[in-house]
């Protein structure tokens, strides 16, 4: 199966060629079934090319043709199956195949129906690429090819100005972090000889280069990671997508397209190994991002806009597990997020399907009772996003934490707990909010309405996997997934050894030595305990009213404010930035407007100068033109004879 | 006694000076018509006479009469033209009935 691997995504893409060709005069309804269809096509042949690994095939590379062969620099396009890769490819195609059945529901009303199952597959594609290349050229194609997507589908609506607005600047973040990538590759490229990444890694070990320049590498990349995942400073753009389909945000802004940073970052390990400055610098962006995020979502009103900074939350746990040294830890964050992001993002679609495409939860209320599939869904996602055990959420949250307070981070394990106690106030109050108490709206709460099965199975499908898919990871750092993931992600291979570090072992290395149990749960219990003191504080908050939070708001007002204004970020943005630009633009047209049509101008006003002073010579009178031919003659005559006679010297 | 060759020389000239006033002096059509045949026949003379001393001097061949040969194309040219010229006018003046050149100039800019 592993040779077959390139039909993975190759399914996606031909869902999306016959789907943007035939899909909106001739398949319409079809397209939602055939990119579905698709989409699980690719699933099975990845369930079959991870069984392959699992079954011992550590690292297999499976060439395509040869990408770009210039002089030195030679791409080949090319797969790496390894179980880093494999494991993505699992997670993208089961998620994206969940969300696709799901989406065939919530956009049924839609008129650009065909064209939203075009964009989905190829975006699908995209994904694919980037998770399977075996070099960062590859792993760029796809890179700006979900960003491509990203701003096809959030602008999906793009006869509105929000959407509009929102894709182009989800486009241009992502285009700086794009720039990070791009610096990383080529440096890459000039320090190693080679972009591809078994060629690289092998050369880091035996000769690593000077630390600076593996230093600008690996900030570039993260630079790229940055705008791609949604972390500081490059995370804006997030939570203005959600002004793309909900099925858009569950899929590429929870699950897959903002995981390729993290994606990235950890199959750069051996790179950020042997800069450990850097790496330190990763985890604590993450840690910062994670905390910073976690407290706009405490006071954000619209559902999804408390989901998407949960997002950019939960990708900062990631990125800090990173930063500590912990790689499959990280991994493991993203698989169990994928699947409770991906179902809270779905759940609170179907809420904001049911009641009429609203999605201001001060007018919601006791939809529970209306809506009771997506309800308990959701409860099972929440539970699972503020790590309450045995949920999957709870296994990775806490192997990240566990990892950061051994490896000596414990500033950062800190921020992480506390972070993990606002996580579960948040979620407790979306909730609340929306399902429980009073129905706010009554007019709204009489049409509610539960989803349809097209939509509430995928839900329930979720829901199973949020529940259960972290006992992959069980025991804490010997479970399958290590075990599975270590020989990819090496991080006791030579490279490690680079750090100059006694304490920080990378906590991969853990396994040598069995879980430490009493570790764990003593870690676990305290952020465990945070968490719930966070789920009674919300319960407290808004079921009892005690302190009530309009009281709170009042009282802290000034802090209030910050926070509901997302920290001011985007009016900072706005003038530092979008205003430089904009009066660039300015001064560009200015310039084409007055000198560069200017020149253009003048010059036919010059002709047309030109042409009405020779127009006088056309008197229309005969005898004016017989004088001028007689004068002429004249001319003639007198040159003549003066050359002929030598009285004219030539 | 021989006329001298200027006489001729200065005939012509004179005749094509006449008519090339002409042309730009009179208002009437025709006769504009007519000095320009008088500009012709100026050049006319002035060929002939060349052509015939040419020969009496002998400093070609004696029997070389291109000059008067070339008149004789003059003539035909001539006659042409005036055909046209005077189909010209009475075109013109059908759609006006006027020939004075001065009245004519709406071809103006």
């Amino acid at each position: 199966m592993i040779q077959d691997v390139w039909l993975v995504p190759a399914f996606p893409l031909a869902a999306f060629l016959v789907n943007v060709l035939f899909g909106r005069r001739w398949l319409r309804r079809w397209t939602g079934p055939i990119a579905s269809a698709a989409i699980a096509a690719s699933a099975i042949v990845a369930i079959g090319v991870f069984l392959d690994v699992r079954a011992g095939a550590e690292r297999t590379i499976v060439p395509l043709y040869t990408f770009i062969s210039v002089g030195d620099f030679h791409a080949e396009a090319a797969a790496l199956v390894d179980p880093l890769s494999s494991a993505m490819l699992l997670v993208v195609t089961v998620i994206s195949f969940l969300i696709h059945v799901y989406a065939i529901g919530y956009m049924a009303h839609d008129r650009g129906f065909w064209r939203f199952f075009s964009w989905f597959p190829l975006f699908v594609f995209a994904m694919l690429i980037l998770v399977l290349g075996d070099n960062y050229l590859v792993m760029f194609v796809g890179w700006e090819g979900v960003g491509l997507c990203s701003y096809l589908l959030i602008g999906f609506w793009f006869e509105r100005p929000e959407p509009a607005g929102a894709a182009k600047k989800a486009f241009v973040m992502n285009r700086i972090g794009d720039w990070g990538f791009t610096i990383g590759m080529i440096t890459t490229f000039l320090v190693f000889g080679s972009m591809n990444f078994v060629d690289v890694f092998d050369r880091v070990a035996k000769d690593p280069p000077a630390q600076g320049v593996l230093g600008l590498i690996c900030v570039a990349f993260f630079l790229g990671a940055t705008g791609k995942s949604a972390q500081l400073p490059l995370y804006s753009w997030l939570p203005d997508a959600m002004e793309g389909p909900t099925p858009v945000s569950a899929l590429i802004h929870a699950a897959t397209m903002v995981t390729a940073g993290v994606y990235l970052v950890a199959r750069s390990t051996p790179l950020f190994a042997a800069a450990g400055p850097v790496l330190a610098g990763v985890g604590a962006v993450g840690a910062l991002t994670a905390i910073f995020a976690a407290t706009i979502a405490l006071v954000q009103f619209d559902i999804k806009r408390v989901m998407a900074y949960s997002t950019v939350s939960q990708l900062g746990y990631m990125f800090l597990a990173l930063g500590v040294g912990a790689p499959i830890a990280a991994m493991f964050h993203l698989i169990t997020h994928a699947f409770f992001k991906a179902l809270l993002f779905l759940g609170s679609g179907s809420v904001i399907h049911g009641v009429g495409d609203v999605q201001d939860m001060r007018r919601m209320g006791g939809l529970r009772s209306k809506m009771p599939l997506t309800y308990w869904t959701m409860v099972v996602a929440g539970a699972a996003l503020a790590a309450l055990p045995p949920l999957a959420g709870f296994w990775s949250k806490d192997e990240i934490l566990g990892s950061a307070f051994k490896d000596g981070y414990p500033l950062l394990w800190a921020v992480g707990v506390f972070t993990g106690g606002l996580t579960a106030f948040y979620i407790t109050r979306a909730i609340w909010l929306t399902f429980h108490g009073r129905p706010r709206d009554p007019h709204l709460f009489d049409h509610a309405h539960e989803s349809p099965r097209v939509m509430t199975v995928p839900l329930l499908a979720l829901a199973v996997g949020s529940a259960l898919v972290g006992f992959i990871g069980f025991p804490p750092d010997n479970g399958f997934l290590h075990a599975f993931l270590r020989p990819a992600i090496e991080t006791c291979a030579p490279a490690a050894r680079l750090l100059n570090t006694t304490a920080n072992g990378l906590s991969g290395c853990a396994a040598e030595s069995g879980t430490d149990w009493l570790g764990f749960l003593a870690l676990a219990a305290i952020s465990t305990a945070i968490g719930v003191v966070g789920i009674l504080f919300g319960l407290s908050m808004y079921a009892r009213g005690r302190p009530d939070p309009a009281a709170v708001a009042r009282a802290a007002r000034p802090y209030y404010d910050v926070l509901v204004n997302k920290y001011y970020v985007d009016e900072l943005y706005d003038r530092r930035f979008v205003d430089v630009a904009r009066s660039f633009a300015g001064a560009a047209w200015a310039f084409d407007i007055h000198i560069i049509d200017g020149l253009v101008n003048r010059l036919g006003w010059a002709v047309r100068l030109g042409g009405r002073g020779l127009r006088r010579a056309q008197t229309g009178v005969v005898g004016n033109y017989a004088l001028s031919i007689v004068a002429g003659l004249l001319v003639i005559l007198v040159a003549y004879g003066g050359y002929a006679t030598g009285w004219l010297r030539r | 006694m021989t006329v001298p060759l200027g006489a001729f020389v200065a005939v012509s000239a004179a005749l094509f000076f006449i008519g090339a006033a002409g042309v730009l002096v009179r208002r009437n059509a025709v006769v504009i018509l007519m000095c320009v045949e008088l500009m012709l026949n100026a050049s006319n003379l002035a060929l002939v006479s060349f052509s015939r001393r040419a020969g009496q001097l002998g400093a070609g061949n004696p029997l070389d009469q291109r000059g008067s040969v070339f008149v004789i194309f003059v003539f035909v040219i001539a006659a042409a033209e005036v055909a046209v010229g005077l189909a010209i006018i009475l075109a013109a003046y059908r759609n006006r009935p006027t020939v004075n050149v001065d009245e004519i100039h709406e071809m103006k800019g």
